[in-house]
Parts: structure tokens; C-alpha cells; sequence
């Protein structure tokens, strides 16, 4: 066997796999049907600098408590399963990682706003029905596939008005940190605000005037207060304050 | 009836603060052209009623803001509560609060101007 120098020695220990050091994670348990309040349940789990909040959990869940309701699937931010508050803040649970929260104590509760079907698992149907009733859609009398037109073309300058939107993964975060929500529950919500502002501004489709028509009401796009939040938690880089703004613009007149 | 579209309801809003603002900016530099003391003293502000542009200014500041007011109020009482028997009634009160308002403050300035006290 060949020797090792301290300096190699040094450099293998600096390579190796460090010690797990634990934290407590703090999971908000509740089921409606048989509950009247939530209560929190501590749990002590070993964390390395990899592992995301939704490891934890799914730790949790396999060596502690199988009981635990969570919601998720594809663990690289593209599904939208996986939400909810950690630390107090809507964030995607296989996208934060725990090293990145600074502190010993993670505590994770289900998004506000939503009602909830058990632990951290809630109930998207409102979100969804919103979303669709808005008609997240290209509405055009033609289509590419008959006719002349093989495709639709469009300019980078055209894309670059609704791409940003066009990466919403419905993930409902935006919707739990909205103010408005709150209070509104008949309110449209920025992620289907933001969805209407996508197809209103993609110079293919030809239903502004019906999508504009549906958001101008009184729980439609004038009830946001344009506090923000949405765009701050929004794990995919979406601007959805600012989609609503830009709607806006086309209600007020200063956009075509 | 034909129901107002809320884009059309929130123009009036924005409209309304700006004209407001701009109006209430004359009234208060009306006050700067004399103590302000002494421009809150009866005499004076019962003279001011007397100048027929100055009361008319007044009459309009009073329609822009409740129309303003009002409407804000609606708007939270709107996101504070829903339900259609809720709606309408927060609707047609704020509607009626604020002709009341405008008519009970129309009666004061018509009053003042005309030297009834």
C-alpha cells in the first residue's frame, strides 16, 4: 500500500463526505375532517449541504412519521407540487435547501390562502378553475395546421413581450403570498392574471378583447394593490406584478 | 340597469384624486395668502363663501372627493366580505352615503353663500 503524505491526507480529508449535522424540522400537521386546529410536531433530521427542505421531509416521512401529507413529484422545480411556506415564506420545498435558510430550526407550514386537505397538502381547484377560465390558450379562427400557414411566425421582439410568463408552473405561490387573496376569495388572483397578460400580449392570439372583458370586474385585476409579494416568491423568475400592470395598461388605454 | 365596467369605475377613481389633489393644492395656497389663523377666523371663511369661483371650486372638491372616498370605501368593503346580497348592498349604500354627503355639503356651501346661518 502506498503511503500518503499529510498534505495528500489533508487534502482526502477536505474531499470526504462531512459529518451530518442535524436540525429540527417543524411540520405543521392538520386534517380538517378530524381536527378543529393544526398543531406543530418537532422532528430531528440529519442534513448534509445538498439536501432541500423536501428531503427532510420525505426523511421525515419514510423514518419518522409516515402520516405526514405532502404533495410532490417531479424535485426540480418544474411540476409546481411541492409549495409551501418555509419559514413563514411560499417557497418550493425541493428547491430550497436547508444549508441556504441559516438556521437550526426549519419550520414548514401549508401556503396560505388555500384551503387545505391535510398537512402540507392544499387544495388547488380554485386556482385552477381560475386559470382556465381565463382561456390559457391561442383563440384564433385559423390554425397552423390547415391552410397555407404552416406556422405562426413571430419576431424575438414578440416572444420577449410574454416569455418571462410563459414560465409560470402553477405552482400557487404567488397566490399565497398575495394580500388581497387574503381577504378576497372570489379575487382572479395574480397567476391568472398573469396568464391573461401572456396571451394578451402574443400578437397570434386574437381573444383580448374576451380576456380583457373577463379580468375587467369588480374581484378582476383592479383589486390588486400592487404590493408585490407574487414576484418576490415566484420560484421561476415570473413577474407576475408586473404582467398585471401591463394588463392593466390595455383597460386604461395605454397599450393597444 | 346597465352596470358600470370597473375600468370604467376605476378611471373615475384615478380622475377624480388627480383633480381633487390639484384643486385641494389652490385651496390650501388660498390659506397662504393670510395667516393661517386668521384665515380660519368666521369673517373669513364665511367671505370665501361669498366669492362665487372660490364656492364653486369648493362644490367641485366636494364631488371629486366623495366620489373618491366613497368609492374607495366600497372597494374595501368589497374585499372584505363577498356575496352577491353583500355586494349589492355595499354598492347602492356608497352610492346613496355619497349623494347624501354631496347634497348635505352643497346645502352648506349654497347656505353660507347666501348669508344663511
Amino acid at each position: 500500500m502506498a503511503a500518503i503524505s499529510p498534505k495528500m491526507a489533508e487534502e482526502v480529508s477536505q474531499t470526504a463526505v462531512p459529518t451530518p449535522k442535524s436540525i429540527t424540522l417543524v411540520i405543521s400537521k392538520f386534517n380538517p375532517n378530524h381536527e378543529s386546529s393544526y398543531k406543530f410536531v418537532e422532528f430531528k433530521v440529519p442534513v448534509q449541504k445538498w439536501t432541500t427542505v423536501l428531503d427532510a421531509i420525505l426523511y421525515v416521512k419514510q423514518h419518522l412519521d409516515t402520516s405526514i401529507a405532502v404533495r410532490y413529484s417531479c424535485r426540480q422545480a418544474s411540476c409546481g407540487s411541492c409549495g409551501m411556506k418555509i419559514n413563514g415564506k411560499p417557497s418550493l420545498a425541493c428547491y430550497t435547501k436547508i444549508s441556504e435558510l441559516n438556521s437550526d430550526i426549519v419550520t414548514v407550514e401549508p401556503m396560505s390562502n388555500f384551503p387545505i386537505i391535510r398537512d402540507l397538502a392544499v387544495d388547488f381547484t380554485s386556482l385552477f378553475s381560475n386559470h382556465k377560465k381565463l382561456k390559457p390558450y391561442i383563440i384564433r379562427e385559423d390554425s397552423e395546421i390547415v391552410g397555407d400557414a404552416k406556422e405562426f411566425l413571430q419576431t424575438p421582439k414578440d416572444v420577449e413581450e410574454y416569455l418571462q410568463f410563459s414560465y409560470c408552473i402553477k405552482c400557487g405561490l404567488c397566490n399565497s403570498a398575495c394580500p388581497t387573496m387574503a381577504t378576497d376569495s372570489s379575487f382572479l388572483g395574480p397567476q391568472a392574471l398573469t396568464q391573461a397578460y401572456r396571451y394578451v400580449a402574443d400578437n397570434r392570439d386574437k381573444g383580448k378583447k374576451e380576456r380583457l372583458k373577463m379580468v375587467d370586474e369588480s374581484h378582476g385585476i383592479w383589486r390588486c394593490h400592487f404590493a408585490g409579494s407574487c414576484s418576490k416568491v415566484c420560484p421561476k423568475g415570473v413577474d407576475p406584478a408586473m404582467g398585471i400592470q401591463l394588463l392593466r395598461g390595455y383597460l386604461l388605454g395605454f397599450r393597444k | 340597469m346597465i352596470k358600470m365596467r370597473e375600468s370604467v369605475i376605476m378611471k373615475i377613481h384615478y380622475g377624480t384624486a388627480l383633480g381633487a389633489v390639484a384643486l385641494v393644492a389652490i385651496h390650501i395656497l388660498f390659506r397662504m395668502t393670510q395667516n393661517f389663523t386668521v384665515s380660519l377666523q368666521y369673517e373669513n371663511v364665511i367671505a370665501n363663501y361669498h366669492l362665487l369661483p372660490y364656492s364653486l371650486m369648493l362644490e367641485v372638491v366636494l364631488i371629486l372627493l366623495s366620489i373618491h372616498g366613497f368609492n374607495g370605501l366600497r372597494v374595501i368593503l368589497l374585499e372584505l366580505k363577498q356575496g352577491i346580497g353583500y355586494e349589492k348592498i355595499v354598492n347602492w349604500g356608497c352610492i346613496s352615503a355619497m349623494a347624501v354627503l354631496v347634497a348635505y355639503g352643497s346645502r352648506t356651501i349654497l347656505m353660507a353663500g347666501m348669508g344663511i346661518s
